[in-house]
C-alpha cells in the first residue's frame, strides 16, 4: 500500500484536484467516512524535570524490575482475555519485550551510572527504539511496542495515570499520536467512530486493528495533533482526509448516509452490470494467495491483477521453478473456477531486485522495468512461465498471463510468443505507457487482450511522478489527456472484440468507473473493499449515461 | 562449539509472530543460544530486542551457536523455526 496518488478516489464520490483547504491529510489505511467529536489518547506519562539523586542503586533496580513484571503480567492478562483477531499475539509479543534480559541489562547498567528507575527504563528504551527505527520499515513499526511498555512502566514507578484509551459514553472519533498493542484490546468498537494517527503507516497496529475491525482510519496524519478535543471531525478513510469543524447535522447526516452504504454494501453481490444489464467484470487485485480469500466475500467475478511480486522481494536469488508451482498452485486453488490474470514479475523502479535489475540507472521509472529486465535476464521470465503453465495444468484454472510496462507490438510479440510457446494459451499486454495506448490496435494483433494500468500510464502521460503528492493535480485520473489514452485502447479492443480492462486505482473510484465503461473498457479490477460500491454505481447508470459522462470527461468536466 | 547457519524462511523476516516464536524457543532450551547475522557481534537469542535489531530479513542467512550438553540438539529445534516460513499475515 502506498500514500493515494489519486485525490478523485473518495468514498464521498466528491472528486477534486487537490485536498480540501481546511482538510488534513494522512494514509487512508480503512476505508469508509465517519464523524463525530475528537476524543485524545490518555497522556504519555512524562519525567519530572527533577531528577531525584539515587542513593539505593539496588533498590532502584528493584523497583524497575518490579514495574517491568507488572507490565508484563498486565500484557499477558490482557492478551488471555481479548477476542480481537490477533491481538493476543501481539500483547504476547510486547510482554516478551518487557521481560527481555537485554533491557535488563541496560537498566541495570543505566542505574549503575546513578539514573533513578523511571529514567533508566526511558533512557534503555530509547537505544533499542533508535536500533529499531535505523532498520526502517515495518521493523520500525515496533517501536509503538517499546514505547507501550515504557509507558506503562514509567506510570507505574511515578504514580502517574495509565496511559490510553479515553471513557465515553457516546462515540467518538479517536486520535492519538499511535496505538499501542495494549490499546487495542481496551478500545470498544462500538464507541470509536474513527481513528487518527500521527504516526504509523499501513502495517502499523492502528491500520490492522481498523481493518480487523473495520473501522475507518487515517494514519500517518502529521496535522492531526493541532485537532481540538471535542470539535466535530469527519474522517475518509479511503482518501486519508480528516476535516475539523463539521457542523453536528452534517455530522449525523455523514454517518447515516455511511449506515446505508455499509448496508447496501453488506448486501451487495452478483456480476457486475449497468442499469439496462450491460456486462461489465468485476475482478480483484491481489498480490498473494492470502488476497485470493476476497473473492467469495465480495462475490468478485476472478482475479484481474495477480501482482507476482511477493515471490521475488527480499531474496538474494531468484525463486525456483518448483517453490514457485507450489504458491500458483495455491492460489489457482482458491480460483474455485474464476478467472486469474497473472501479471508477470513487475521488478525494477520502485522495486528493485538484487538478481535483476541495474544498480544505478540515473532514472530508473525511464529504465529497465516490467518486461523490460527479460532483455537482460530472460531466464527468470521463462522460469516464471513455465511454473505457471504447470501450476494451471496441475490445477484445470482459467489462467491469463500479462506482461507489464510493453511499449510496442515487437515487446508484445516477443512475450505473447513466449508465453503460447510454454503452454500458456491466453496472453496478454499492460498499457502503462502511452506509446502502447496509441498503438493499441498494433499490440492487439499479437495480444489476446490488454488490461490498462492507470496509475503508471497517468505517471508516464503528464509526466508527474506516482509519489509526488505535490502533483497529485497532475496524476488525478481525471485528466483528459489520460482518459484520451484509455478510450483509444478500449476502442482498439472493441474494433477487434478482445477485452480490455483497468486494473489502476482509477477502476477503484464509484464516480470514475461508469466514464470507464463509457469509455469502452469491458471489466474493472480493484482492491476487495471497493467492489461492493462499483458494482452499486454501475448499477445504477445505463450503458448510454456511461457514454453521456464519458463524453464529459473527455471534454474536461470534472463532475461536481 | 555447535552452529548452525540457517536462511530466514519467513517473508517478514525474523520480526513480529516469527521473531517470537524463536525467542521463545530459544528460551525453552537448556543451553544459552546466541544468533548473529554475518560477522555481526552473536547476541542472546532469549531477547526478543536483540533479535529483531538485527534486522534479519528473508533469505539472510543466520549463524546460531551453542555450547555444553544438548547444544546440538537445541540448535536443531530453534533452527527449524528459522526455516520455516510462518506466513505471518502482518
Amino acid at each position: 500500500m502506498t500514500i493515494p496518488s489519486d485525490p478523485s478516489v473518495t468514498t464521498s464520490g466528491e472528486p477534486a484536484t487537490a485536498p480540501v483547504p481546511s482538510s488534513l491529510q494522512g494514509i487512508g489505511v480503512c476505508p469508509g467516512l465517519a464523524a463525530g467529536p475528537v476524543a485524545r489518547m490518555g497522556p504519555r506519562p512524562r519525567l519530572p524535570d527533577d531528577r531525584p539523586v539515587v542513593v539505593d542503586a539496588e533498590a532502584e533496580l528493584a523497583a524497575a524490575m518490579a514495574a517491568l513484571s507488572a507490565t508484563a503480567d498486565d500484557l499477558e492478562r490482557r492478551a488471555a482475555a481479548t477476542a480481537v483477531p490477533g491481538a493476543a499475539e501481539v500483547l504476547e509479543a510486547t510482554a516478551m519485550i518487557a521481560r527481555d534480559p537485554a533491557l535488563e541489562e541496560s537498566i541495570r547498567s543505566a542505574i549503575s551510572k546513578g539514573e533513578p528507575a523511571a529514567w533508566a527504563i526511558d533512557r534503555a528504551i530509547d537505544a533499542f527504539r533508535a536500533l529499531l527505527l535505523d532498520l526502517g520499515g515495518y521493523m520500525a513499526e515496533r517501536v509503538a511496542d517499546l514505547d507501550d511498555v515504557r509507558d506503562r512502566t514509567v506510570a507505574l514507578l511515578l504514580g502517574q495515570p495509565m496511559p490510553g484509551i479515553p471513557e465515553r459514553d457516546t462515540p467518538y472519533v479517536l486520535v492519538a499520536e499511535d496505538l499501542a498493542p495494549a490499546d487495542t484490546v481496551t478500545l470498544k468498537p462500538d464507541r470509536v467512530l474513527a481513528l487518527v494517527t500521527v504516526k504509523g503507516g499501513p502495517t502499523s497496529h492502528t491500520a490492522i486493528l481498523a481493518r480487523s475491525l473495520g473501522i475507518p482510519a487515517v494514519v500517518a496524519c502529521a496535522a492531526a495533533g493541532t485537532l481540538v478535543e471535542g470539535d466535530i471531525v469527519e474522517v475518509d478513510g479511503a482518501a486519508g482526509h480528516v476535516r475539523p469543524g463539521i457542523k453536528p447535522a452534517a455530522a449525523a447526516e455523514t454517518n447515516r448516509r455511511e449506515g446505508e452504504r455499509r448496508a447496501a454494501r453488506a448486501a451487495s453481490r452478483g456480476p457486475g452490470r449497468t442499469a439496462d444489464g450491460h456486462p461489465v467484470g468485476l475482478l480483484l487485485n491481489i498480490g498473494d494467495a492470502a488476497g485470493a480469500a476476497a473473492l467469495a466475500r465480495v462475490d468478485a467475478e476472478g482475479v484481474g491483477l495477480f501482482r507476482t511480486e511477493f515471490l521475488y522481494l527480499d531474496r538474494q536469488e531468484a525463486p525456483s521453478i518448483d517453490e514457485q508451482v507450489a504458491l500458483y498452485i495455491d492460489v489457482f486453488e482458491a480460483m474455485g473456477g474464476r478467472k486469474i490474470v497473472v501479471r508477470t514479475l513487475d521488478a525494477g523502479a520502485d522495486k528493485p531486485l538484487p538478481f535483476l535489475t541495474a544498480e544505478h540507472e540515473p532514472n530508473p521509472a525511464l529504465g529497465m522495468r516490467g518486461l523490460r529486465t527479460a532483455r537482460r535476464s530472460p531466464g527468470v521470465l521463462i522460469d516464471q512461465l513455465v511454473a505457471l503453465a504447470r501450476a494451471r495444468e496441475q490445477t484445470g484454472a482459467t489462467v491469463w498471463v500479462m506482461a507489464p510496462m510493453v511499449a510496442t507490438a515487437a515487446e508484445t510479440k516477443g512475450f505473447t510468443d513466449l508465453a503460447h510457446e510454454h503452454g500458456l494459451p491466453i496472453a496478454g499486454a499492460m498499457v502503462e505507457i502511452p506509446a502502447a495506448a496509441l498503438r493499441a490496435a498494433d499490440l492487439l494483433r499479437h495480444a489476446d487482450f490488454l488490461s490498462i494500468g492507470t496509475n503508471d500510464l497517468a505517471q508516464y502521460t503528464l509526466a508527474a511522478d506516482r509519489m509526488a503528492g505535490e502533483l497529485a493535480d497532475l496524476l488525478d485520473p481525471w485528466q483528459p489527456a489520460l482518459l484520451d489514452l484509455i478510450r483509444m485502447t478500449a476502442q482498439a479492443g472493441l474494433n477487434v472484440g478482445r477485452p480490455v480492462g483497468v486494473c489502476g486505482e482509477a477502476a477503484a473510484s464509484p464516480t470514475l468507473a461508469p466514464v470507464l465503461v463509457g469509455l469502452g473498457v469491458t471489466t474493472l479490477s480493484m482492491s476487495a473493499s471497493a467492489i461492493a460500491d462499483v458494482r452499486e454505481a454501475l448499477a445504477a447508470v445505463t450503458l448510454a449515461e456511461c457514454r453521456e459522462r464519458a463524453a464529459a470527461a473527455l471534454a474536461g468536466q470534472h463532475p461536481a | 562449539m555447535a552452529q548452525r547457519q540457517v536462511v530466514v524462511g519467513s517473508r517478514v523476516g525474523l520480526h513480529a509472530r516469527p521473531a517470537s516464536m524463536f525467542v521463545k524457543a530459544a528460551a525453552a532450551q537448556p543451553v544459552r543460544i546466541t544468533i548473529r547475522k554475518g560477522d555481526g557481534p552473536p547476541v542472546d537469542a532469549r531477547s526478543m530486542l536483540r533479535v529483531l535489531t538485527l534486522g534479519a530479513r528473508h533469505g539472510d542467512t543466520v549463524i546460531l551457536e551453542a555450547d555444553g550438553e544438548g547444544a546440538e540438539a537445541a540448535l536443531e529445534a530453534v533452527a527449524a523455526v528459522v526455516a520455516e516460513d510462518h506466513d505471518d499475515p502482518v
